[in-house]
Protein backbone atom coordinates (compact mmCIF):
# COMPACT_ATOMS: atom_id res chain seq x y z
CA UNK A 1 0.00 0.00 0.00
CA UNK A 2 1.37 3.62 -1.01
CA UNK A 3 1.44 6.04 1.85
CA UNK A 4 0.36 9.61 1.42
CA UNK A 5 3.95 10.26 2.32
CA UNK A 6 5.02 8.62 -1.47
CA UNK A 7 2.30 9.95 -2.80
CA UNK A 8 3.15 13.47 -2.26
CA UNK A 9 6.66 12.61 -3.01
CA UNK A 10 5.92 11.54 -6.24
CA UNK A 11 3.49 14.02 -7.22
CA UNK A 12 6.29 16.40 -6.44
CA UNK A 13 8.88 14.47 -9.17
CA UNK A 14 6.28 15.15 -11.42
CA UNK A 15 5.65 18.70 -10.67
CA UNK A 16 1.55 18.13 -9.40
CA UNK A 17 -0.09 19.39 -6.89
CA UNK A 18 -2.44 17.13 -5.32
CA UNK A 19 -5.48 17.97 -3.05
CA UNK A 20 -6.16 15.97 -0.08
CA UNK A 21 -9.14 14.08 -1.95
CA UNK A 22 -6.88 13.07 -4.98
CA UNK A 23 -3.77 12.00 -2.63
CA UNK A 24 -6.53 9.30 -0.70
CA UNK A 25 -7.68 8.31 -4.42
CA UNK A 26 -4.37 8.09 -5.91
CA UNK A 27 -3.21 6.10 -2.67
CA UNK A 28 -5.63 4.02 -3.04
CA UNK A 29 -5.67 3.36 -6.98
CA UNK A 30 -2.16 3.32 -7.60
CA UNK A 31 -1.73 1.14 -4.87
CA UNK A 32 -4.52 -1.69 -7.00
CA UNK A 33 -2.82 -1.22 -9.52
CA UNK A 34 0.53 -2.13 -8.65
CA UNK A 35 -0.70 -4.99 -6.83
CA UNK A 36 -1.81 -6.36 -10.07
CA UNK A 37 1.47 -5.41 -11.65
CA UNK A 38 3.17 -7.63 -8.62
CA UNK A 39 2.05 -10.74 -11.19
CA UNK A 40 5.42 -10.01 -12.90
CA UNK A 41 7.51 -11.27 -9.77
CA UNK A 42 6.30 -14.72 -10.06
CA UNK A 43 8.67 -14.98 -13.81
CA UNK A 44 12.35 -15.36 -13.96
CA UNK A 45 13.79 -13.22 -15.75
CA UNK A 46 17.49 -13.65 -15.00
CA UNK A 47 18.75 -13.60 -18.49
CA UNK A 48 16.28 -12.04 -20.26
CA UNK A 49 17.48 -9.32 -22.09
CA UNK A 50 15.19 -6.30 -21.90
CA UNK A 51 13.21 -4.66 -24.96
CA UNK A 52 13.15 -0.83 -25.04
CA UNK A 53 12.12 -0.68 -28.41
CA UNK A 54 10.61 -3.43 -31.21
CA UNK A 55 12.99 -2.10 -34.13
CA UNK A 56 15.89 -3.12 -34.46
CA UNK A 57 17.92 0.76 -34.70
CA UNK A 58 20.95 1.77 -33.90
CA UNK A 59 21.93 5.85 -33.60
CA UNK A 60 20.05 7.52 -36.72
CA UNK A 61 22.19 9.80 -38.30
CA UNK A 62 21.82 12.40 -40.89
CA UNK A 63 24.49 14.73 -43.02
CA UNK A 64 25.09 18.43 -40.57
CA UNK A 65 23.86 20.63 -43.08
CA UNK A 66 21.15 23.34 -42.42
CA UNK A 67 17.38 22.58 -43.30
CA UNK A 68 14.58 24.31 -43.01
CA UNK A 69 13.81 24.89 -39.36
CA UNK A 70 10.21 27.33 -37.51
CA UNK A 71 11.07 30.94 -38.11
CA UNK A 72 11.03 32.40 -34.48
CA UNK A 73 7.34 34.11 -35.02
CA UNK A 74 5.77 30.78 -35.80
CA UNK A 75 7.62 28.75 -32.48
CA UNK A 76 6.79 31.22 -30.86
CA UNK A 77 2.94 31.46 -31.85
CA UNK A 78 1.57 29.77 -28.71
CA UNK A 79 3.34 31.27 -25.98
CA UNK A 80 0.86 32.24 -23.35
CA UNK A 81 3.74 35.08 -22.78
CA UNK A 82 6.36 36.33 -24.25
CA UNK A 83 9.07 39.76 -24.81
CA UNK A 84 11.33 40.44 -27.86
CA UNK A 85 11.66 37.16 -29.17
CA UNK A 86 11.36 35.16 -25.84
CA UNK A 87 9.50 33.12 -23.70
CA UNK A 88 8.53 35.36 -20.78
CA UNK A 89 7.81 32.78 -16.90
CA UNK A 90 7.14 34.06 -13.61
CA UNK A 91 10.27 34.45 -11.96
CA UNK A 92 12.50 31.79 -10.73
CA UNK A 93 12.77 31.38 -7.10
CA UNK B 1 -27.76 9.38 -52.94
CA UNK B 2 -26.42 9.66 -49.37
CA UNK B 3 -22.75 9.76 -51.14
CA UNK B 4 -21.58 10.18 -46.99
CA UNK B 5 -22.47 6.65 -46.98
CA UNK B 6 -20.37 4.83 -49.13
CA UNK B 7 -16.43 3.55 -49.73
CA UNK B 8 -13.52 6.17 -51.03
CA UNK B 9 -13.08 3.53 -53.16
CA UNK B 10 -16.87 3.55 -54.53
CA UNK B 11 -16.64 7.44 -54.55
CA UNK B 12 -13.36 7.54 -56.70
CA UNK B 13 -15.01 5.75 -59.19
CA UNK B 14 -18.15 7.93 -59.16
CA UNK B 15 -15.58 11.17 -59.41
CA UNK B 16 -13.76 9.23 -62.55
CA UNK B 17 -17.03 8.81 -63.84
CA UNK B 18 -17.84 12.40 -63.20
CA UNK B 19 -21.06 10.85 -61.70
CA UNK B 20 -20.53 13.08 -58.57
CA UNK B 21 -18.09 16.36 -57.46
CA UNK B 22 -15.81 16.31 -54.72
CA UNK B 23 -18.15 19.53 -53.38
CA UNK B 24 -21.42 17.28 -53.41
CA UNK B 25 -19.37 14.70 -50.94
CA UNK B 26 -18.49 16.92 -49.06
CA UNK B 27 -22.03 18.57 -48.94
CA UNK B 28 -23.69 15.08 -47.76
CA UNK B 29 -20.78 15.28 -45.07
CA UNK B 30 -21.52 17.91 -43.29
CA UNK B 31 -25.59 17.34 -43.68
CA UNK B 32 -24.73 14.19 -42.25
CA UNK B 33 -23.22 15.79 -39.62
CA UNK B 34 -25.54 18.68 -39.30
CA UNK B 35 -28.43 15.63 -38.58
CA UNK B 36 -26.46 13.34 -36.33
CA UNK B 37 -23.73 14.91 -34.40
CA UNK B 38 -25.56 16.32 -31.37
CA UNK B 39 -26.08 12.81 -30.87
CA UNK B 40 -22.83 11.62 -31.50
CA UNK B 41 -20.36 13.95 -30.29
CA UNK B 42 -17.41 12.88 -32.40
CA UNK B 43 -15.98 15.97 -33.29
CA UNK B 44 -13.81 18.69 -31.35
CA UNK B 45 -13.38 21.01 -34.47
CA UNK B 46 -15.37 20.94 -38.13
CA UNK B 47 -12.91 22.94 -41.16
CA UNK B 48 -15.82 23.32 -42.77
CA UNK B 49 -14.74 26.40 -45.33
CA UNK B 50 -11.22 24.67 -45.99
CA UNK B 51 -12.82 21.17 -46.76
CA UNK B 52 -15.31 22.90 -49.42
CA UNK B 53 -12.60 25.13 -50.70
CA UNK B 54 -10.28 21.55 -51.05
CA UNK B 55 -12.76 19.77 -52.70
CA UNK B 56 -13.94 22.76 -55.28
CA UNK B 57 -10.13 22.71 -56.09
CA UNK B 58 -10.37 18.51 -56.41
CA UNK B 59 -13.44 18.94 -58.77
CA UNK B 60 -11.33 21.76 -60.67
CA UNK B 61 -8.68 19.05 -61.33
CA UNK B 62 -11.19 16.92 -62.25
CA UNK B 63 -13.17 19.21 -65.12
CA UNK B 64 -9.57 20.38 -66.33
CA UNK B 65 -9.03 16.32 -67.44
CA UNK B 66 -6.49 15.44 -64.42
CA UNK B 67 -6.32 11.78 -63.33
CA UNK B 68 -7.12 11.84 -60.09
CA UNK B 69 -5.35 9.82 -57.12
CA UNK B 70 -7.62 7.42 -55.03
CA UNK B 71 -8.40 9.62 -52.26
CA UNK B 72 -8.26 12.90 -54.00
CA UNK B 73 -11.81 14.96 -53.17
CA UNK B 74 -12.43 12.02 -50.43
CA UNK B 75 -13.36 13.25 -46.99
CA UNK B 76 -11.50 12.51 -43.94
CA UNK B 77 -11.40 12.90 -40.15
CA UNK B 78 -8.46 13.06 -38.24
CA UNK B 79 -7.82 12.32 -34.31
CA UNK B 80 -6.98 15.55 -32.17
CA UNK B 81 -3.50 14.37 -31.29
CA UNK B 82 -2.41 15.37 -34.78
CA UNK B 83 -1.10 18.17 -35.36
CA UNK B 84 -2.64 20.43 -38.47
CA UNK B 85 -1.08 23.42 -39.12
CA UNK B 86 -3.38 26.25 -38.31
CA UNK B 87 -6.04 24.24 -37.24
CA UNK B 88 -7.06 23.73 -33.46
CA UNK B 89 -5.16 20.25 -31.96
CA UNK B 90 -5.95 19.70 -28.35
CA UNK B 91 -5.81 16.31 -27.28
CA UNK B 92 -8.69 16.41 -25.69
CA UNK B 93 -7.36 18.16 -22.85
CA UNK B 94 -7.39 21.27 -21.36
CA UNK B 95 -3.56 21.93 -21.30
CA UNK B 96 -4.03 22.29 -25.38
CA UNK B 97 -7.52 24.00 -25.21
CA UNK B 98 -5.93 26.83 -27.28
CA UNK B 99 -3.11 24.86 -29.16
CA UNK B 100 -2.83 25.74 -32.81
CA UNK B 101 -0.07 23.64 -34.55
CA UNK B 102 2.81 25.85 -36.89
CA UNK B 103 3.23 22.38 -38.56
CA UNK B 104 1.55 19.74 -39.64
CA UNK B 105 2.24 15.79 -38.85
CA UNK B 106 3.86 14.15 -41.93
CA UNK B 107 0.46 11.77 -42.28
CA UNK B 108 -1.59 15.05 -42.20
CA UNK B 109 0.98 16.13 -44.92
CA UNK B 110 0.84 12.88 -46.65
CA UNK B 111 -2.90 13.27 -47.13
CA UNK B 112 -3.03 16.51 -47.95
CA UNK B 113 -0.99 15.77 -51.14
CA UNK B 114 -2.82 13.17 -51.92
CA UNK B 115 -5.81 15.47 -52.06
CA UNK B 116 -7.65 14.55 -49.00
CA UNK B 117 -10.32 17.02 -47.94
CA UNK B 118 -10.42 17.42 -44.20
CA UNK B 119 -13.83 17.46 -42.19
CA UNK B 120 -12.25 18.20 -38.74
CA UNK B 121 -10.65 16.94 -35.67
CA UNK B 122 -12.46 14.05 -33.43
CA UNK B 123 -12.31 13.59 -30.13
CA UNK B 124 -10.77 11.32 -28.05
CA UNK B 125 -9.61 10.47 -24.64
CA UNK B 126 -7.49 12.83 -23.63
CA UNK B 127 -3.68 12.02 -24.21
CA UNK B 128 -5.10 9.18 -26.14
CA UNK B 129 -5.35 7.72 -22.26
CA UNK B 130 -8.00 5.39 -22.24
CA UNK B 131 -10.52 3.05 -23.29
CA UNK B 132 -14.21 4.11 -23.78
CA UNK B 133 -13.57 8.40 -24.55
CA UNK B 134 -15.11 9.62 -21.43
CA UNK B 135 -12.01 10.59 -20.67
CA UNK B 136 -12.18 13.54 -22.81
CA UNK B 137 -11.70 16.73 -21.16
CA UNK B 138 -14.37 18.44 -23.71
CA UNK B 139 -17.33 16.00 -23.72
CA UNK B 140 -17.87 12.25 -24.27
CA UNK B 141 -18.61 10.74 -27.43
CA UNK B 142 -21.70 8.27 -27.93
CA UNK B 143 -21.68 5.34 -29.61
CA UNK B 144 -23.91 5.96 -32.75
CA UNK B 145 -25.42 2.12 -31.89
CA UNK B 146 -26.30 2.73 -28.91
CA UNK B 147 -25.93 6.12 -27.51
CA UNK B 148 -26.24 4.71 -24.25
CA UNK B 149 -22.66 2.88 -24.83
CA UNK B 150 -19.09 4.33 -24.98
CA UNK B 151 -17.60 3.83 -28.63
CA UNK B 152 -14.72 2.55 -27.18
CA UNK B 153 -11.54 4.38 -27.44
CA UNK B 154 -8.99 6.45 -26.94
CA UNK B 155 -9.71 7.03 -30.58
CA UNK B 156 -13.55 7.08 -30.00
CA UNK B 157 -14.81 10.10 -32.21
CA UNK B 158 -12.90 8.51 -35.33
CA UNK B 159 -14.31 5.29 -34.78
CA UNK B 160 -18.09 6.77 -34.57
CA UNK B 161 -17.68 9.48 -37.36
CA UNK B 162 -16.76 6.78 -39.21
CA UNK B 163 -19.88 4.56 -38.23
CA UNK B 164 -22.01 7.32 -38.32
CA UNK B 165 -21.75 7.84 -41.85
CA UNK B 166 -20.06 11.63 -40.85
CA UNK B 167 -16.97 10.64 -43.02
CA UNK B 168 -15.45 8.22 -45.33
CA UNK B 169 -13.01 7.31 -43.67
CA UNK B 170 -10.64 9.06 -40.59
CA UNK B 171 -6.93 8.65 -39.30
CA UNK B 172 -7.11 7.15 -35.04
CA UNK B 173 -3.23 5.98 -33.45
CA UNK B 174 -2.83 2.75 -31.51
CA UNK B 175 -0.92 2.49 -28.08
CA UNK B 176 -2.53 -0.75 -26.54
CA UNK B 177 -5.59 -1.14 -28.69
CA UNK B 178 -7.19 2.79 -29.17
CA UNK B 179 -7.72 1.69 -33.19
CA UNK B 180 -8.86 -1.93 -32.99
CA UNK B 181 -10.87 -1.64 -29.54
CA UNK B 182 -13.08 1.50 -30.89
CA UNK B 183 -13.34 -0.14 -34.73
CA UNK B 184 -14.62 -3.29 -32.70
CA UNK B 185 -17.40 -1.50 -30.20
CA UNK B 186 -18.31 0.77 -33.12
CA UNK B 187 -18.66 -1.82 -36.11
CA UNK B 188 -15.62 -0.51 -38.56
CA UNK B 189 -12.42 -1.64 -39.92
CA UNK B 190 -9.53 -0.05 -37.90
CA UNK B 191 -5.35 -1.06 -38.39
CA UNK B 192 -3.00 -0.51 -36.21
CA UNK B 193 -0.03 -1.29 -38.20
CA UNK B 194 3.63 -2.48 -37.73
CA UNK B 195 5.21 -0.29 -35.27
CA UNK B 196 8.39 2.06 -37.54
CA UNK B 197 5.76 1.78 -41.00
CA UNK B 198 3.57 5.09 -39.90
CA UNK B 199 5.54 8.35 -39.08
CA UNK B 200 4.73 9.59 -36.06
CA UNK B 201 6.15 13.08 -36.70
CA UNK B 202 3.83 15.49 -35.63
CA UNK B 203 1.64 13.19 -33.51
CA UNK B 204 1.29 13.85 -29.71
CA UNK B 205 3.42 11.62 -27.98
CA UNK B 206 1.47 9.35 -25.31
CA UNK B 207 4.02 6.41 -25.48
CA UNK B 208 6.56 7.02 -27.77
CA UNK B 209 8.28 3.08 -28.49
CA UNK B 210 4.06 1.78 -28.56
CA UNK B 211 2.22 4.95 -30.55
CA UNK B 212 1.53 4.44 -33.93
CA UNK B 213 -1.06 5.99 -36.17
CA UNK B 214 -3.77 3.91 -38.15
CA UNK B 215 -6.79 4.26 -40.74
CA UNK B 216 -10.84 3.59 -40.04
CA UNK B 217 -12.45 2.67 -42.74
CA UNK B 218 -16.11 1.43 -44.01
CA UNK B 219 -14.23 -1.81 -45.62
CA UNK B 220 -10.67 -3.74 -45.54
CA UNK B 221 -10.35 -2.42 -49.52
CA UNK B 222 -10.40 1.36 -48.56
CA UNK B 223 -8.52 0.39 -45.19
CA UNK B 224 -5.57 -0.84 -47.28
CA UNK B 225 -5.67 1.81 -49.70
CA UNK B 226 -5.29 4.29 -47.08
CA UNK B 227 -2.42 2.53 -45.50
CA UNK B 228 -0.77 2.72 -49.20
CA UNK B 229 -0.66 6.54 -48.75
CA UNK B 230 0.21 7.18 -44.88
CA UNK B 231 2.99 3.99 -44.91
CA UNK B 232 6.49 4.78 -45.63
CA UNK B 233 9.86 6.12 -44.06
CA UNK B 234 9.99 9.24 -42.77
CA UNK B 235 13.37 10.60 -41.83
CA UNK B 236 11.35 13.29 -39.23
CA UNK B 237 10.78 10.37 -37.18
CA UNK B 238 13.91 8.64 -36.27
CA UNK B 239 11.74 5.57 -35.15
CA UNK B 240 10.78 5.26 -39.02
CA UNK B 241 11.33 1.71 -40.37
CA UNK B 242 12.95 1.56 -44.17
CA UNK B 243 10.47 -0.58 -45.66
CA UNK B 244 9.66 -0.80 -49.62
CA UNK B 245 5.48 -0.27 -49.68
CA UNK B 246 3.72 -2.35 -51.94
CA UNK B 247 0.04 -1.73 -53.41
CA UNK B 248 -2.16 -3.32 -50.63
CA UNK B 249 -4.91 -3.18 -52.51
CA UNK B 250 -3.55 -5.51 -55.36
CA UNK B 251 -3.34 -8.57 -52.91
CA UNK B 252 -6.93 -8.74 -52.25
CA UNK B 253 -7.85 -11.74 -53.80
CA UNK B 254 -10.46 -13.38 -51.55
CA UNK B 255 -8.14 -16.40 -51.35
CA UNK B 256 -6.82 -17.89 -48.38
CA UNK B 257 -6.99 -21.24 -49.23
CA UNK B 258 -4.10 -22.83 -46.96
CA UNK B 259 -3.60 -20.00 -45.31
CA UNK B 260 -2.34 -21.09 -41.58
CA UNK B 261 -4.54 -19.22 -39.07
CA UNK B 262 -3.63 -20.24 -34.92
CA UNK B 263 -5.82 -19.45 -32.46
CA UNK B 264 -3.85 -18.72 -29.50
CA UNK B 265 -5.73 -20.91 -26.40
CA UNK B 266 -4.76 -17.38 -23.62
CA UNK B 267 -6.92 -15.49 -25.74
CA UNK B 268 -10.24 -17.31 -25.21
CA UNK B 269 -10.36 -16.44 -21.01
CA UNK B 270 -13.02 -17.18 -18.69
CA UNK B 271 -14.91 -13.28 -18.69
CA UNK B 272 -15.52 -13.15 -22.47
CA UNK B 273 -19.07 -12.38 -23.06
CA UNK B 274 -20.14 -15.85 -24.54
CA UNK B 275 -21.94 -13.96 -27.92
CA UNK B 276 -18.00 -12.86 -28.60
CA UNK B 277 -16.72 -16.38 -27.96
CA UNK B 278 -19.27 -17.77 -29.92
CA UNK B 279 -18.98 -14.80 -33.26
CA UNK B 280 -15.28 -15.70 -32.96
CA UNK B 281 -15.65 -19.43 -33.52
CA UNK B 282 -18.04 -18.81 -36.28
CA UNK B 283 -15.49 -16.73 -38.04
CA UNK B 284 -12.73 -19.89 -37.50
CA UNK B 285 -15.26 -21.99 -39.52
CA UNK B 286 -15.96 -19.44 -41.63
CA UNK B 287 -12.10 -19.37 -42.23
CA UNK B 288 -11.93 -22.98 -42.35
CA UNK B 289 -14.86 -23.29 -44.91
CA UNK B 290 -12.70 -20.83 -47.24
CA UNK B 291 -9.64 -23.40 -47.18
CA UNK B 292 -7.51 -21.81 -44.51
CA UNK B 293 -6.11 -24.25 -42.17
CA UNK B 294 -6.69 -23.29 -37.91
CA UNK B 295 -5.11 -24.64 -35.29
CA UNK B 296 -4.74 -24.03 -31.49
CA UNK B 297 -1.62 -21.43 -30.93
CA UNK B 298 -0.22 -20.70 -27.71
CA UNK B 299 1.50 -17.16 -26.58
CA UNK B 300 2.35 -18.80 -22.77
CA UNK B 301 3.09 -15.12 -21.36
CA UNK B 302 -0.43 -13.37 -22.50
CA UNK B 303 -1.21 -12.98 -18.63
CA UNK B 304 1.82 -10.64 -18.49
CA UNK B 305 0.85 -8.33 -21.04
CA UNK B 306 -1.60 -6.05 -19.21
CA UNK B 307 0.84 -5.30 -16.29
CA UNK B 308 3.79 -4.97 -18.77
CA UNK B 309 1.94 -2.53 -20.29
CA UNK B 310 0.84 -0.53 -17.09
CA UNK B 311 4.62 0.02 -16.29
CA UNK B 312 5.51 0.98 -19.93
CA UNK B 313 3.23 3.01 -21.28
CA UNK B 314 2.55 5.28 -17.78
CA UNK B 315 6.88 5.63 -17.79
CA UNK B 316 6.88 6.84 -21.04
CA UNK B 317 3.95 8.88 -20.95
CA UNK B 318 5.30 10.03 -17.32
CA UNK B 319 8.73 11.59 -19.60
CA UNK B 320 6.52 12.96 -22.88
CA UNK B 321 4.17 14.72 -20.49
CA UNK B 322 6.77 16.37 -18.79
CA UNK B 323 7.02 18.98 -21.61
CA UNK B 324 3.23 20.35 -20.29
CA UNK B 325 4.55 23.19 -18.64
CA UNK B 326 2.51 26.44 -19.14
CA UNK B 327 6.02 28.15 -21.55
CA UNK B 328 6.13 27.51 -24.87
CA UNK B 329 2.15 26.46 -25.53
CA UNK B 330 -1.02 25.29 -23.98
CA UNK B 331 -2.56 26.25 -21.05
CA UNK B 332 -0.95 28.25 -18.44
CA UNK B 333 -2.34 29.23 -14.74
CA UNK B 334 -1.96 32.67 -14.69
CA UNK B 335 -2.01 33.11 -10.59
CA UNK B 336 1.27 31.70 -9.25
CA UNK B 337 4.17 34.40 -8.74
CA UNK B 338 7.05 32.01 -9.30
CA UNK B 339 7.90 29.06 -11.95
CA UNK B 340 7.76 26.14 -10.27
CA UNK B 341 4.18 27.26 -8.49
CA UNK B 342 3.43 27.91 -11.79
CA UNK B 343 4.42 24.20 -13.40
CA UNK B 344 2.60 22.60 -10.32
CA UNK B 345 -0.73 24.34 -11.20
CA UNK B 346 -0.35 24.60 -14.65
CA UNK B 347 -0.14 20.75 -14.87
CA UNK B 348 -2.54 19.80 -11.60
CA UNK B 349 -5.55 22.03 -13.52
CA UNK B 350 -4.35 21.33 -17.44
CA UNK B 351 -4.26 17.35 -16.80
CA UNK B 352 -7.69 15.11 -16.07
CA UNK B 353 -7.53 12.52 -13.48
CA UNK B 354 -6.87 9.47 -15.91
CA UNK B 355 -3.51 11.30 -17.26
CA UNK B 356 -2.37 11.97 -13.42
CA UNK B 357 -2.69 8.49 -12.64
CA UNK B 358 -1.00 7.51 -15.54
CA UNK B 359 1.93 10.48 -14.77
CA UNK B 360 1.87 9.33 -10.98
CA UNK B 361 2.31 5.71 -11.79
CA UNK B 362 4.77 6.38 -14.33
CA UNK B 363 7.12 8.47 -12.08
CA UNK B 364 6.94 6.04 -9.81
CA UNK B 365 7.61 2.95 -11.55
CA UNK B 366 11.16 5.21 -12.94
CA UNK B 367 11.67 6.45 -9.86
CA UNK B 368 15.03 6.03 -7.48
CA UNK B 369 14.98 2.71 -5.61
CA UNK B 370 12.01 1.79 -7.92
CA UNK B 371 13.17 1.23 -11.63
CA UNK B 372 14.68 -2.04 -11.50
CA UNK B 373 12.00 -4.10 -10.11
CA UNK B 374 9.16 -1.88 -12.42
CA UNK B 375 10.45 -0.68 -15.31
CA UNK B 376 13.55 -2.70 -16.38
CA UNK B 377 11.32 -5.72 -15.03
CA UNK B 378 8.51 -4.84 -18.04
CA UNK B 379 11.37 -4.48 -20.54
CA UNK B 380 12.64 -7.83 -19.84
CA UNK B 381 8.84 -9.20 -20.14
CA UNK B 382 8.21 -7.49 -23.11
CA UNK B 383 10.98 -9.65 -24.87
CA UNK B 384 9.18 -12.81 -23.55
CA UNK B 385 6.30 -11.28 -24.81
CA UNK B 386 7.92 -10.64 -28.13
CA UNK B 387 9.37 -14.10 -28.38
CA UNK B 388 6.04 -15.91 -27.86
CA UNK B 389 4.69 -13.91 -31.06
CA UNK B 390 8.25 -14.97 -32.82
CA UNK B 391 7.28 -18.66 -32.08
CA UNK B 392 3.73 -18.74 -32.96
CA UNK B 393 4.28 -17.13 -36.34
CA UNK B 394 6.90 -19.71 -37.35
CA UNK B 395 4.05 -21.66 -37.61
CA UNK B 396 1.32 -19.71 -38.79
CA UNK B 397 0.78 -16.69 -41.33
CA UNK B 398 -2.02 -14.70 -38.93
CA UNK B 399 -3.22 -15.21 -35.38
CA UNK B 400 -7.14 -14.64 -34.54
CA UNK B 401 -9.02 -13.32 -31.41
CA UNK B 402 -11.74 -11.32 -30.61
CA UNK B 403 -10.41 -8.04 -30.45
CA UNK B 404 -12.26 -6.68 -26.92
CA UNK B 405 -13.62 -9.23 -24.89
CA UNK B 406 -17.17 -7.35 -24.38
CA UNK B 407 -19.02 -5.44 -27.03
CA UNK B 408 -19.04 -1.75 -25.78
CA UNK B 409 -20.44 -0.96 -22.58
CA UNK B 410 -22.44 1.94 -20.93
CA UNK B 411 -21.35 4.87 -20.10
CA UNK B 412 -19.78 4.90 -16.09
CA UNK B 413 -19.90 1.43 -16.05
CA UNK B 414 -16.36 0.96 -15.43
CA UNK B 415 -14.97 4.79 -15.47
CA UNK B 416 -14.54 4.26 -11.50
CA UNK B 417 -12.33 1.42 -11.48
CA UNK B 418 -9.64 1.86 -13.77
CA UNK B 419 -7.95 -2.25 -13.56
CA UNK B 420 -11.48 -2.95 -14.98
CA UNK B 421 -11.15 -0.29 -17.99
CA UNK B 422 -7.98 -1.41 -18.55
CA UNK B 423 -8.93 -5.21 -19.17
CA UNK B 424 -11.08 -4.02 -22.39
CA UNK B 425 -7.61 -3.99 -24.12
CA UNK B 426 -6.62 -7.47 -22.49
CA UNK B 427 -6.69 -8.95 -26.35
CA UNK B 428 -4.98 -5.55 -28.07
CA UNK B 429 -2.42 -4.82 -25.75
CA UNK B 430 0.59 -7.62 -26.36
CA UNK B 431 0.70 -6.89 -30.46
CA UNK B 432 1.64 -2.71 -29.21
CA UNK B 433 4.20 -4.38 -27.10
CA UNK B 434 5.64 -6.78 -29.60
CA UNK B 435 5.24 -3.98 -32.57
CA UNK B 436 2.95 -6.27 -34.77
CA UNK B 437 0.18 -5.59 -36.84
CA UNK B 438 -3.51 -6.11 -35.68
CA UNK B 439 -6.81 -5.47 -37.78
CA UNK B 440 -10.13 -5.02 -36.45
CA UNK B 441 -12.81 -6.30 -38.34
CA UNK B 442 -16.72 -6.57 -37.80
CA UNK B 443 -17.76 -10.53 -37.34
CA UNK B 444 -21.62 -10.13 -36.06
CA UNK B 445 -23.73 -8.68 -33.53
CA UNK B 446 -24.29 -8.96 -29.62
CA UNK B 447 -27.97 -7.83 -28.46
CA UNK B 448 -27.72 -5.40 -31.53
CA UNK B 449 -23.82 -4.27 -30.64
CA UNK B 450 -21.32 -5.05 -32.64
CA UNK B 451 -18.47 -7.03 -32.08
CA UNK B 452 -14.90 -6.99 -33.58
CA UNK B 453 -12.20 -9.86 -34.50
CA UNK B 454 -8.56 -9.45 -34.52
CA UNK B 455 -6.24 -10.54 -36.95
CA UNK B 456 -2.19 -10.56 -35.48
CA UNK B 457 0.25 -10.08 -38.45
CA UNK B 458 4.03 -10.84 -38.44
CA UNK B 459 5.93 -7.42 -38.63
CA UNK B 460 5.39 -5.76 -41.98
CA UNK B 461 2.71 -8.43 -42.51
CA UNK B 462 -0.10 -5.70 -43.18
CA UNK B 463 -0.75 -7.72 -46.90
CA UNK B 464 -1.47 -10.97 -45.54
CA UNK B 465 -3.97 -9.19 -42.76
CA UNK B 466 -5.76 -6.94 -45.54
CA UNK B 467 -6.45 -10.71 -47.43
CA UNK B 468 -7.26 -12.43 -44.82
CA UNK B 469 -9.84 -9.48 -43.35
CA UNK B 470 -11.22 -9.11 -47.36
CA UNK B 471 -12.07 -12.53 -47.76
CA UNK B 472 -13.85 -12.77 -44.46
CA UNK B 473 -15.65 -9.52 -45.12
CA UNK B 474 -16.97 -10.31 -48.54
CA UNK B 475 -18.17 -13.58 -47.76
CA UNK B 476 -19.86 -12.40 -44.41
CA UNK B 477 -20.76 -8.76 -45.17
CA UNK B 478 -20.86 -7.65 -41.78
CA UNK B 479 -19.59 -4.66 -42.87
CA UNK B 480 -22.58 -3.74 -44.67
CA UNK B 481 -24.53 -3.09 -41.50
CA UNK B 482 -25.51 0.25 -40.30
CA UNK B 483 -26.85 1.91 -37.14
CA UNK B 484 -29.86 3.88 -37.21
CA UNK B 485 -29.70 7.06 -35.64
Amino acid sequence: MLTKKQVEHVALLARLELNEEEKEMYATQLSAILEYIDALEKLDTENVPPTAHVLPLKNVFREDSVCEHLPNEKALSNAPDKEENCFRVPKIQ
Amino acid sequence: MQLNSLTAHELHDKLVNKEVSSVEITEDVFKRIDQVDDKVKAFVTLTKEQALAKAAEVDARISGGDKIGPLEGIPVVIKDNMCTEGVLTTCSSKMLHNFVPPYSATVVEKLQAAGAVIVGKANMDEFAMGSSTENSRFFSTRNPWDTDCVPGGSSGGSAASVAADETIYSLGSDTGGSIRQPASFCGVVGLKPTYGTVSRYGLIAYASSLDQIGPFAKDVRDCAQIFNVIAGHDPKDSTSAEFEVPDYTSILTGDVKGLRIGIPKEYFIEGTDPKVLQLVQDAINKFEAMGAVCEEATLPHTEYALPVYYLIAPAEASSNLARYDGVRYGYRDETAEDMITMFKRTRSEGFGTEVKRRIMLGTYALSSGYYDAYYLKALKVRTLIRQDFDRAFEKFDLLISPTSPTPAFRFGEKADDPIQMYLSDVFTISLNLAGIPGISIPCGFSNGLPVGLQLMGKPFGEGTLFKAAHAFEQSTGYYKMKPNL
